[in-house]
């Protein structure tokens, strides 16, 4: 006989929350928890191993060492290298470079740079996508002269589409002065127009529904029924796009190293070391390998992590 | 249905001309000027650069360059800056390379993605499903010279045959038997390896297309009447999963300007988007604009395409 607090106990548990069913959905997934177990470690690598470049003398990513260049992972130090120029515990563990620069150190030093590259390029392309999308979609009735607002943004958008996106990157890019700012932000600026079209069809169906009428009718202000009511119902497939789009972001800026106009040093990303990496494939393959598998890694974590959302926030597969 | 053509066309070519207009904007605006390439070249003197400047009426406001460009453009004397040669001639010249590239490319990327897809999809969870899965997703995340570096090194050690370039050097003399597998046996590496990256897509593609049309009725009825798998899959399930495939034809169309940047870098093939990069480093603005002219033209060609193509294989769809 069982009583009802035991009935209880025995129920699955039904997570009421969005945020505690995504959560749910996500778990289930084994591959986009991987990728998101990757993306967390990488970040505390970029963290530890920007503070570690710039204030732990072994660690120094610049310090050259002649004698020492060209050396396989796990390589011991020559005993003619002075203490304070010693990579952590005597040995490189990645090998070193053509000009004896420890490539642990110059790893850690990019896989910052290369995730901020990543960041803030689907920063700048999320935040124009949703600005775009939203008036279109929102405002999109509204005319400003012979046109509608919507019309504008959206053949914007179709201008946009047109240009071969990578040819564009690249031409903007070699004719800007070289900077690891104007890589962001071209690369951001060419790749909002996908962001734009969802949140603007969002939009247009969330305006007729009753919640936002219900807002209108309380005479809320616009930007608190746009950004506190409508905004959290459009983001999901913002987030899978996102989420995605920084993998696609990393492997550009690795697309335009290899071209010679990606991040010039002193920056290292690993889009660069494996650019520069890519003379010694014969002679020296870890050069070519490390910062390759590495990029392999975190694209991968990013994409697996991208889809598994995608999939946990779809409401058509969250039935079952 | 005719009508809708003439107004699509007329949007279409509106919006080319915008296009045209911001492209021009982009590359004359940007800093960075053609007759400064190479300043330090002694033998450049002010008044070559001035000479130069005035041939290429660069010293004119914006709006008169653009339609200095155009005319020249639509009258076939537009010289590129570096060589002074026509630059349509050189763009058709290494359209007719790219063009096997292309095709090779697409050709292998539909042929393999369909059966890869469809059996994923057939065999739903099972360790071949879950292994495609994954090596899409990692094959997605590869830089594409990291993996192209990889094949090459490998084509070179294992089967020791040359792989860079059109054709063998000394080949020329040959009988067109050899010389004409010669050209094949270099097109094979690059072609493949462009292609893998479309794979990936494309079977993941096929995979949920196959999925959705798996668990439809009329595939359940066509089980229930006793067919056997072949039938239900190939003919009923297939067929109707084929639909969304037809856009897709439109939407390649434009790769064969901007996808292949990379690859004709890599193998150092001289087709149109080599000619595009080595046009970039000389900023030579005639090329640049011409080549993300045709790229734009390309995209707008292949999205109508695929809109018309659709609308004739799928009945249920018509076009107002």
């Amino acid at each position: 006989m069982s009583t009802p607090a035991a009935l209880l106990h025995t129920q699955p548990v039904i997570v009421e929350t969005p945020i505690g069913q995504f959560w749910h959905m996500l778990r289930k997934d084994r591959l986009a928890v991987a990728g998101l177990v990757v993306l967390i470690a990488l970040v505390v690598i970029a963290v530890v191993g920007k503070a570690l470049t710039e204030w732990v003398p072994a660690f120094n990513p610049a310090t050259v060492r002649l004698v020492d260049k060209l050396r396989p992972p796990m390589a011991p130090v020559s005993s003619i290298i002075q203490a304070e120029e010693h990579p952590i515990g005597g040995v490189y563990i990645f090998g070193t470079d053509e000009l004896g620069r420890d490539v642990l150190s110059r790893m850690l030093q990019g896989s910052s740079v290369s995730l901020l590259i990543g960041f803030v390029a689907v920063g700048i392309s999320t935040v124009i996508g949703i600005l775009f999308g939203g008036i279109a979609g929102y405002y999109g009735n509204l005319r400003l002269g012979p046109m509608s607002v919507d019309t504008i943004i959206m053949r914007f958008t179709d201008v946009m589409l047109c240009f071969p996106t990578f040819f564009l990157i690249l031409t903007v890019v070699a004719l800007l002065p070289p900077s690891i700012y104007n890589i962001m932000i071209v690369i951001g600026a060419t790749s909002w127009m996908g962001t734009t079209r969802f949140v603007r069809a969002d939009f247009m169906s969330l305006r007729d529904q009753d919640f936002v009428i219900a807002a209108k009718a309380l005479g809320l202000p616009e930007w608190r029924i746009i950004f506190r009511h409508m905004m959290p119902n459009a983001m999901s497939p913002v987030l899978v796009s996102a989420t995605i789009s920084v993998a696609d972001a990393i492997l550009t800026e690795s697309a335009l190293s290899f071209l010679g106009f990606g991040v010039r040093p002193p920056f290292a990303t690993w889009g660069n070391i494996l650019a520069d990496g890519k003379a010694y494939i014969f002679d020296a393959p870890w050069l070519f390998f490390i910062p390759g598998l590495a990029i392999l890694l975190i694209v991968l974590a990013f994409n697996l992590l991208g889809e598994g959302m995608r999939e946990a926030l779809n409401p058509r597969l969250r039935s079952r | 249905m005719g009508s809708y053509i003439l107004r699509n066309l007329l949007q279409r070519l509106i919006l080319l001309l915008v296009v045209s207009v911001v492209a021009h904007a982009v590359v004359h605006l940007a800093p960075g000027q053609p007759s400064e390439v190479d300043p330090s070249n002694p033998r450049m003197k002010p008044e070559d650069i001035a000479k130069i400047r005035a041939a290429f009426h660069l010293d004119d406001p914006l709006h008169l360059q653009y339609v200095y460009w155009v005319r020249d453009l639509v009258s076939g004397d537009l010289k590129s800056f570096k060589d002074s040669q026509p630059v349509l001639p050189k763009i058709w010249h290494r359209f007719l390379n790219s063009l096997p590239l292309f095709i090779g490319a697409t050709l292998i990327v539909w042929t393999l993605s369909f059966p890869i897809g469809i059996r994923a999809a057939v065999q739903r969870g099972t360790l071949y499903d879950r292994s495609t899965t994954f090596l899409s997703y990692a094959l997605i995340s590869i830089p594409g010279f990291f993996l192209s570096y990889i094949g090459i090194m490998w084509v070179v050690n294992v089967l020791g045959v040359p792989v860079i370039g059109m054709r063998t050097f000394g080949m020329e003399t040959a009988n067109p038997l050899f010389r004409g597998m010669d050209y094949l046996w270099h097109l094979v590496v690059p072609s493949f390896m462009a292609a893998i990256g479309g794979i990936a897509v494309l079977s993941r593609y096929v995979r949920s297309q196959m999925l959705e049309v798996l668990s439809q009725d009329y595939v359940r009825t066509a089980r229930a009447k006793g067919l056997d798998e072949d039938t239900v899959v190939y003919r009923h399930a297939l067929r109707n999963a084929l639909l969304p495939f037809i856009t897709m034809f439109g939407f390649m169309l434009p790769g064969l300007v901007s996808g292949s940047v990379i690859f004709e870098q890599i193998f150092a093939w001289p087709g149109l988007g080599r000619l595009g990069y080595e046009a970039v480093l000389s900023r030579d603005f005639p090329v640049i604009l011409t080549i993300n002219f045709i790229a734009a033209a390309l995209t707008l060609a292949g999205t109508f395409i695929s809109d018309l193509l659709y609308a004739f294989a799928d009945p249920r769809i018509r076009l107002e």
